[in-house]
């Protein structure tokens, strides 16, 4: 054991010499036009030595450490309290959720324009990644194209705003729908595929509609974008400084008061938390119904599913059309929120985020989902003075959590539904 | 109740059953018995239209089912207990059993449910329990309640002994039998030749995707061809 333990302990060390050697310790750098390698001063090869020394004895003593690490005790006291009565837990539950809720209404007109400005960003990925739970968690379809329905949403606003001058709460239910629309078309050739395959064409799908975004100058301006995209109005009240269109008067002139840039930040932000309320609890009504429990069945057994005279087509198709929907809800927001939108905001890296949301707040569990979407969006935001290894830190910290809580930061409870007692 | 007409049935170019007709009776027990790789499964995977039979035609009480959806055909009176009997593993045993009842009202659910409880006091205790998490004769019995939950005519039964302890085959074969006095009609498929011969009113032998013998249930489990080969001579 001792002996197996050294050996590959001595492996690990070689393979970090291995990787980090070249990575870190040559350079290539340019004199006049002969570009030269050279290596890299001391300090750095002690570093790369050093690691491998550490990766040498933790393997070494791998087990020690590991066990030493599992007997400290649960720092949550409570970890080993039986479980609270389902029904007044449900009911506590939706008591401190209504009281977040109100506090996020208020809590923008006490902070700083810029936390106001994240708040919003994070309750765009929020709706997104609920959208995106609906067909990943719960009908357990692999959607690596989510991004796409997104730009939908934000080119339909940016689009129809452009050559038809569309406000903004006309936009988002078109937005909404037309986004829905592609979902539909995208989900019937994909409806015989799973697993791998269907990664793979909705990969496809989603850079389909940012190659073609990028590529059909004429229409979208291509990678130059679309700009000036207008904010939302309040009941024709526009929040610039001066009125642009005609027949609408302006926020801070008709209330009396001094005009701010922060009105506008606070109006869009207080838009997307609505809609991201409206988003969680449409889809916890779809979850309760009986299509939310087709979802869950036909992604545990498609044929027993099938067996009970459920039509895969329909609920696959359900499913991608609403998870889609809630991605051209948000798109439109987005759109709205920057101003300026181009394809360079929709690559795979925004679908990988998403579904990384999802993965890491528990698949189908809503909250957990909430929780994950704050933290991936405000974690980089706080690391930004180590904004060269945010990826790097990012990666870790999926591969913890993946060790530690594979079923995500909080796993889906059953809803559970009491049939009423026969008298 | 159910009838196939010289049925052909082809996984791409191979073709699988090579004209099996077969009738079930209104109220019957019928078994298909059959070795390994015989067709039995595809037999059945045919009447529910996945795989469509290539030639042939089926009748569900004389409506012709041969080109209707799975979806349409599982709708219409008819349920099947999967081979491997596949139930919902991260649902609770309440939530398979109403997923059995879909397309359902809600008092009509809660009538079957009870009524499945009534067969299975097991399912009962196990109420809130997630499938997944049962032993195989739990959840063999949870895949027959769900497909009662629909309140079919004729139930289907794949394999529902395989991989079971002999007591629990008892058990299940003993509610097969029960079905039967509440009038539902039971096509039964499996390997346990003499269990399935004893219960059925009739019984079908398939070999390499063509039916040998057809007689009733008593006379196969006598039949001396039939003892050598299904039933260890």
């Amino acid at each position: 054991m001792a002996a197996y333990n050294f050996r590959h302990a001595l492996f690990c060390a070689i393979i970090t010499l291995i990787i980090s050697y070249p990575i870190i310790g040559f350079n290539l750098e340019a004199q006049g036009i002969k570009v030269t390698l050279t290596g890299a001063d001391a300090s750095t090869l002690t570093m790369v030595l050093l690691a491998a020394v550490i990766v040498f004895l933790f393997q070494l003593f791998r087990e020690n450490i590991l066990g030493a690490l599992r007997s400290i005790p649960s720092p949550l006291p409570e970890a080993k309290k039986e479980p609270m009565a389902e029904n007044r837990r449900a009911k506590i539950e939706s008591w401190v959720l209504t009281g977040i809720v109100v506090l996020a209404l208020f809590w923008p007109f006490f902070v700083s324009r810029g936390s106001v400005d994240l708040a919003t960003l994070v309750l765009i990925y929020i709706m997104l990644a609920l959208g995106l739970n609906v067909v990943v968690g719960l009908a357990g379809l692999l959607d690596l194209g989510y991004v796409a329905f997104y730009a939908v949403g934000a080119y339909t606003f940016a689009l129809l705003s452009q050559y038809t001058g569309i406000s903004f709460w006309l936009a988002l239910p078109i937005g909404a729908l037309l986004a829905a629309l592609f979902g539909l078309v995208l989900g019937f050739p994909v409806l015989r595929l799973r697993g791998d395959y269907l990664a793979i064409v909705t990969l496809g799908f989603g850079e389909i509609i940012r190659i073609l975004l990028n590529n059909w100058t004429t229409l979208t301006g291509g990678p130059n974008g679309i700009g000036g995209i207008p904010d939302p109005t309040l009941f024709g009240m526009e929040f610039g400084r001066r009125v642009k269109e005609e027949g609408n008067t302006s926020f801070h002139e008709t209330f009396g008061i001094a005009y701010s840039g922060e009105h506008k930040v606070i109006f869009l932000y207080l838009i997307a938390l609505v809609l991201a309320v409206f988003t969680a609890l449409v889809i916890r009504r779809f979850m309760r119904m009986p299509v939310g429990r087709a979802w869950e069945a036909l992604r545990e057994d498609e044929i027993a599913a099938r067996s009970l005279g459920l039509s895969r087509t329909a609920v696959k198709l359900s499913a991608f059309t609403i998870g889609a929907f809630f991605a051209g809800f948000a798109g439109t927001v987005f759109a709205s929120k920057q101003g300026f939108i181009s394809p360079e905001s929709f690559v795979f890296l925004e679908s990988a985020i998403i579904l990384a949301i999802v993965v890491l707040g528990g698949m189908g569990s809503q909250i957990g989902v909430v929780l994950a979407a704050i933290a991936v969006t405000i974690l980089p935001e706080l690391a930004r003075e180590f904004s060269e290894y945010r990826m790097l830190i990012f990666g870790a910290a999926m591969v913890l959590m993946m060790v530690w809580r594979p079923q995500g930061l909080m796993p889906m409870r059953r809803i559970h539904i009491e049939l009423k007692k026969q008298e | 109740m159910l009838v196939l007409e010289d049925v052909h049935t082809h996984y791409g170019k191979i073709e699988a059953l090579h004209g099996v007709s077969v009738e079930v009776k209104k109220g019957e027990i019928v078994s298909l018995i059959g070795a390994n790789g015989a067709g039995k499964t595809t037999l059945l995977m045919t009447v529910c239209g996945n795989p469509r039979a290539s030639s042939g035609r089926i009748f569900l009480e004389g409506r012709e089912i041969t080109n209707e959806s799975t979806a349409q055909i599982m709708r219409s009176g008819i349920s099947i207990v999967p081979e491997g009997r596949r139930v919902f593993s991260g649902l609770t045993v309440e939530e398979n059993l109403h997923m059995g009842g879909f397309f359902n009202t809600k008092a009509e659910i809660r009538k079957s449910q009870q009524h499945v409880y009534e067969l299975f006091p097991r399912l009962k205790e196990r109420e809130h329990q997630r499938a997944g998490t049962m032993s195989g004769g739990e959840q063999q019995m949870l895949a027959i309640g769900r497909a009662l939950m629909s309140r079919p005519e004729m139930i289907i039964l794949d394999e529902p002994s395989l991989g079971l302890a002999p007591l629990i085959i008892k058990q299940i074969f003993e509610i097969i039998g029960q079905l039967r006095e509440e009038g539902i009609t039971v096509f039964l498929v499996e390997q346990n030749a003499h269990q399935a011969l004893n219960l059925a009113d009739r019984g079908y032998v398939l070999e390499t995707g063509k039916i040998r013998l057809h007689d009733t249930g008593k006379n196969l489990l006598e039949n001396p061809d039939v003892q050598n080969a299904y039933l260890g001579g």
